[in-house]
């Protein structure tokens, strides 16, 4: 791979960041460090001064006896001493954890698949890329994970950032890039033979060059939303799915972030995890005043497509004026299956 | 009979004496021929069985480290293919963790030694200890034997699903090794407990034990509680691998994360079983080679049950960004700080005893001593780890290699050294020569640095664990590496070489080379049998170094009155 | 060596050893069944006591590790469960219950009768316990083959067969439609029922916890029954009395943990949803 912009070839001990919580991680690495560094000196040095200061001079010279020599006041000192700064670090640690975990309302979301051993990564726009993800500076970037297969992990350590790609269901990165540049990105969990190759790389650009490189030659298909819709339709998720009174099915508008309820009296949040457990297993969670008769697409959908299928519901808005389906009226009608996925669109 | 003291009086202090003892049995010398060890249900003798299975493994451990440091002194993957490496770094993880660290301090040194430091003559099941050396074997075997057909390529933690659909090795029979091998753990830590509770001699109550059997109980704990676990984990992993049931594949409603969870309720646990027997070697060598009672012995005996007990809480510390939700994260993360606290305590407490101490630099101090500031810097660095954090950047990376070495190799296996060197003359009856085990201890701890703190380096600057190739920025820090890996190889082999030379060459050992207190120096090097002449009684509490020993006309140090529990 | 020059500690162990040691091991008076290297018969009791709990301990976090994927994987797919425990056969689980808790009573018994030596009466009880525990292992080898006959073995050929439904709380619980089919519906359920795919997936599940279990179950019951089995000859022989019995009691032990972890495991895998 060619060197680029923002590589440091010759290794300094201290890695490049790119971002304002890298900068706060590393404040709280070389702090921890710090202590870390201090008893470990404050130990090594207590142990070579008494070493030399009280070594044997004689074969049968003892220590000075002090029998169960241990007063209560020591003992807790260094058990709360050490214990508040564990507990302090643990705080700093948490908060920045949480702020990693909640990525803001205005981050655009990008979609990225792991697979043995690529990463297939999908812009907002629908365009994609392979092992490479070009980010605007200055905007707040998050990231749908998933894994085709096995646990992968996208790794960006000019981000300070990492967060394991799972099968089955999706997993959240976030971060807000503040500096130019082209920087490693890395698979970080052990994904079989080719793992160190499942390396890629992370290129910031200004704003407008990313605009450009976006609208430039087009290596994705039709823009993710589109193409989901197309999707809806081909797989005959409409025909149940409806805003019309012959629904079968709940109402998929404004759905991501809602509150569901669920037959058997759970609540659950929908997120891209739940949807994507709706179209492939259907039977585990059935909504509320609705009948289990959806059929389950497992196999028959890749996880792109699923993405924008996801990305697809995602975007519809509620209607105005139109109820969703109330919960009696599917037992009212006289059974009626629900078109088999093998059947065209109407 | 010769050089033992007398008691149940109060004993002059004993000086080292290095004269050749008359002949007389022992346990190595009373009986001869291969059924008589094969067959053996001395405690002693298995601890000797044990002690050849497992260097054994450290062998074959450690030349694939030292094939997969060779392989990362270049940037491209130019000495093995991938697939070849991947099988080095799992099978070098399994062997040393299952087949080597696990068993090493307890199943060699706590089973030659336990009976003799409470005054037993043996275990309380001296035949189940037997059973434990030939499952071990046995279970080692498996593996051995799916070492020699390939090996496996999933990483010691057996990930699902690449392990359960993804690789075509033999996973299922290293897990079947590993799953026997687990109950040798568990009927090694059943026997000792049971022989703790109820085969101490009179006189020898819970706080005059030796911290090495207090260190021993809680490994105990941790292994009869922990291994059913990995065990049930083993057969669940097969299970789908073999019937394609659905447990934690997604593709048939399983659930990957599971594995993890289930996987790391006993591997955590694990560690503690690696490293509480050390800490015990480490208590004794400290009050031997300062001469001193350990400071603060009531606390280092409870820190010992507290780790055992907090380090089941702690499992999910290594799955902060494996999608568990960021509540759990934290609770686990603050737990995680709460175990470090009684290593914490155990470290303050062991420099504080070298303080007016009479300290020795003999070999067995000078690996105690550097088991203190190794394990100082592992133990922080996992509490760095533990920040959520700095997790995120530095998990799965070589900065928690580094961790973990620090502490099994600068930690574990340091004790396991440190003991070997102080109880040889006890268990062969035979001295090592100084000067080569001092060249040895340096060369193993310099080597030892050298190797893993570029690691930390590495972890930081975000190289990846378990990479074959890397980018080539890291090269220089990963030459370092392995220049050190070198020296710590080298290192090991020194200690190899004069031990068993000294079996055959070495001078008689007294029994009590070292001036040191505690009841398996009360019994002639090496044991009788039955490990006693008579069967003791203890009048005294453990590490009573006091004047009085060296001047019998001094009044001796105010006992505890002994109790009748 | 003169016996008094040695320890008469009145210690927690009582009566002192009962022999000493020279340097050629043990000579002398040596009580019987009394193993070398412990002191008194009640510290050897006490030991094998102490050696059985804790063995009994590992032996709950093993089976605990299968209760906990079974407690999650419930809690998952609750259909799919009721769907697999109703294919199981309440009566002869029922059977199996009473015939495993009238064994633990003539365990009891013979341990019993250990304690007070009296030969016959052990080796009878352990006969009886034997007969019924191998009347267990004989219903549990017919369940087995029912279900192997049933296609319900998981793996190699499991398919799950719904001739009547079941209903939970009035609503149909699962169905079989074969893919691809528009329309069709059975007589008896108003609609059909969603994702026959995962409905094997996730019943296959249950089966392999099932036999997982009750496999593991069997497993420990037929090692017990060797070991009972094995006791008979020594009881013959007049090897137990109040003193040493500890083998009897020790299995005896093992015995009544296995009838206990049968009481949980009949009504988790058997009674699912057959309340109403």
């Amino acid at each position: 791979m060619p060197p680029a912009q923002g590589f440091l070839p010759n290794a300094p001990l201290f890695p490049p960041r790119a971002s304002e919580m890298a900068r706060e991680i590393d404040l709280l690495f070389f702090t921890t460090l710090g202590v870390t560094v201090f008893f470990s000196t404050l130990i090594a040095v207590l142990i070579f001064y008494f070493m030399v200061r009280y070594r044997r001079t004689s074969p049968t010279q003892v220590g000075v006896y002090q029998k169960g020599g241990s007063t209560g006041l020591l003992e807790s000192t260094w058990i709360i001493g050490p214990l508040v700064i564990a507990l302090g670090f643990f705080a700093w640690g948490a908060r920045i954890f949480f702020a990693a975990a909640r990525p803001p309302a205005d981050a655009k979301q990008y979609y990225v698949i792991g697979k043995r051993w690529m990463w297939k990564i999908e812009h907002p726009s629908g365009r994609r890329e392979i092992n490479e993800l070009h980010v605007p500076r200055g905007q707040a970037v998050k990231l749908k994970l998933t894994s085709e297969d096995v646990v992968h992990s996208f790794f960006l350590p000019v981000m300070r950032m990492k967060t394991d790609a799972i099968p089955g269901r999706y997993t959240t990165l976030w971060f807000n890039a503040d500096t130019l540049g082209t920087f490693h990105l890395f698979c970080a969990e052990y994904c079989g033979t080719e793992h160190s190759r499942m390396v890629g790389r992370i290129i910031v650009m200004e704003p407008t060059e990313y605009e450009r490189w976006i609208g430039g030659e087009n290596m994705g298909g039709p823009s993710g939303v589109a193409s989901g819709e197309d999707l809806f339709v081909a797989k005959a998720c409409h025909t149940c799915h409806r805003t019309d009174s012959t629904a079968r099915a709940p109402q998929l508008s404004g759905l991501i972030g809602k509150t569901v309820h669920l037959e058997g009296g759970q609540t659950v949040t929908a997120d891209e995890t739940y949807i994507r457990e709706s179209i492939v297993n259907p039977a585990t969670k059935v909504v509320a005043g609705y009948q289990p008769i959806m059929p389950t697409y497992r196999g028959q959908l890749s996880e792109e497509e699923i993405i924008q299928l996801i990305r697809y519901v995602g975007s519809l808005k509620q209607p105005t004026g139109v109820e969703p389906a109330p919960a009696g009226k599917a037992a009212d009608r006289p059974a009626e299956s629900p078109p088999s996925p093998n059947e065209g669109a109407r | 009979m010769t050089a033992h003291s007398d008691f149940p009086a109060h004993s002059a202090f004993p000086e080292p004496i290095e004269e050749a003892p008359e002949p007389y049995e022992h346990y190595l010398n009373h009986k001869y021929g291969l059924a008589s060890w094969l067959l053996t249900r001395d405690h002693k003798r298995i601890a000797i069985l044990y002690l050849i299975s497992v260097s054994f493994f450290f062998l074959l451990g450690g030349a694939m480290a030292v094939i997969i440091r060779l392989e990362l002194t270049t940037p491209e993957g130019d000495l093995v293919q991938a697939d070849i490496y991947n099988r080095l770094f799992t099978m070098h993880g399994i062997m040393m963790i299952f087949f080597f660290l696990i068993p090493s301090i307890p199943s060699v040194l706590g089973n030659f030694l336990i009976p003799i430091m409470i005054g037993a003559k043996d275990l309380a099941f001296p035949k189940i200890n037997l059973l434990s050396w030939y499952i071990y074997a046995i279970g080692g075997l498996f593996t051995f034997y799916a070492l020699l057909t390939g090996g496996v390529d999933t990483g010691w933690t057996f990930y699902a699903p690449l392990s359960t659909g993804y690789t075509n090795t033999p996973v299922v029979l290293v897990a079947l090794g590993i799953f026997i091998t687990g109950f040798s753990s568990i009927l090694t830590g059943l026997n000792f407990i049971v022989t703790i509770h109820r085969m101490r001699a009179p006189g020898m109550t819970w706080f005059r034990l030796p911290l090495f059997v207090w260190s021993h109980y809680a490994t105990s704990v941790i292994m009869i509680l922990g291994t059913p676990v990995i065990a049930i984990t083993i057969l669940l992993l097969g299970a789908e691998r073999i019937f394609g049931v659905g447990i934690f594949d997604p593709k048939l409603g399983g659930d990957p994360v599971l594995f993890q969870h289930f996987f790391w309720f006993y591997s955590h646990p694990a560690v503690y079983i690696m490293i509480l027997p050390a800490m015990g070697v480490v208590s004794e060598l400290i009050a031997a080679f300062t001469r001193k009672p350990v400071f603060g012995y009531h606390f280092v005996a409870f820190a010992s049950i507290a780790i055992a007990v907090l380090g089941f809480f702690v499992w999910a510390h290594h799955m902060f960004v494996a999608g568990i939700s960021v509540y759990a994260a934290a609770i686990f993360s603050a737990l995680s700080m709460l175990v470090a606290i009684p290593s914490a305590v155990k470290v303050f407490n062991w420099t504080t005893t070298l303080y007016k101490g009479s300290i020795s630099w003999d070999t067995p101090m000078l690996y105690a001593l550097g088991f203190i500031g190794l394990f100082t810097i592992g133990g922080l660095t996992g509490v760095m780890l533990a920040t959520l954090g700095i997790d995120i950047h530095v998990h799965d990376t070589y900065f928690v290699v580094a961790h973990f070495h620090y502490i099994m190799v600068g930690g574990a296996i340091m004790g396991y050294m440190g003991g070997l060197h102080y109880w040889w003359p006890k268990i062969t009856g035979k001295l090592y020569p100084k000067f080569w085990s001092k060249v040895g201890a340096l060369t193993i701890f310099l080597g030892f640095n050298v190797t893993f703190f570029p690691q930390f380096i590495l972890g930081y600057l975000g190289m990846p664990r378990r990479y074959h190739a890397y980018p080539n920025e890291f090269q220089v820090l990963n030459v370092m590496s392995s220049a050190g890996a070198t020296v710590l190889g080298l290192g090991y082999l020194i200690p190899a070489v004069y031990f068993i030379w000294s079996m055959r060459y070495g001078k008689d050992a007294s029994a009590n080379p070292w001036g040191a207190i505690g009841l398996e120096w009360e019994t002639t090097s090496p044991p009788p049998v039955e490990n006693f002449d008579k069967p003791p009684v203890v009048t005294w509490g453990a590490y009573e170094y006091h004047e009085s020993r060296v001047q019998p006309s001094l009044p001796p140090p105010k006992q505890e009155v002994m109790r009748v529990t | 060596m003169s016996p008094e020059a040695h320890s008469t500690a009145i210690g927690p162990r009582g009566v002192a050893a009962a022999h000493g040691s020279t340097e050629q091991g043990h000579t002398g008076a040596h009580p019987p069944r009394l193993a070398h290297h412990f002191d008194s018969y009640a510290q050897q009791r006490e030991s094998a006591s102490l050696g059985v709990w804790v063995f009994l301990v590992t032996e709950i976090m093993f089976f605990g590790g299968l209760f906990t994927a079974y407690i999650l994987y419930r809690s998952k797919y609750p259909e799919a469960f009721i769907a697999g425990s109703h294919q199981l056969d309440v009566m002869l689980g029922t059977i199996n219950t009473a015939v495993l808790i009238c064994s633990s009573l003539t365990m009891a018994m013979a341990v019993r009768s250990a304690q007070l030596g009296r030969s016959k009466a052990i080796a009878g009880f352990l006969v009886a316990t034997i007969v019924l525990g191998s009347v267990f292992l004989g219903i549990k080898a017919t369940e087995y083959h029912h279900k192997w006959v049933e296609h319900l073995i998981p793996g190699h050929d499991f398919h799950l067969e719904i001739d009547h439904l079941p209903t939970h709380h009035g609503k149909p619980v699962a169905s079989e439609l074969p893919s691809g089919v528009v329309g069709e519906s059975r007589a008896d359920v108003p609609l059909p029922s969603a994702g026959p795919q995962d409905i094997q997936a996730h019943t296959q599940l249950f089966f392999f916890l099932y036999f997982g279990m009750t496999g593991l179950h069997a497993v420990h019951m037929i090692i017990g029954v060797g070991l009972l089995v094995w006791l008979i000859r020594p009881s013959l022989r007049g090897m137990f009395d109040g003193n040493n019995h500890n083998y009897v009691e020790g299995i005896g032990l093992y015995w009544h943990f296995v009838d206990i972890v049968w009481i949980f495991l009949f009504p988790l895998l058997y009674l699912v949803g057959r309340h109403g």
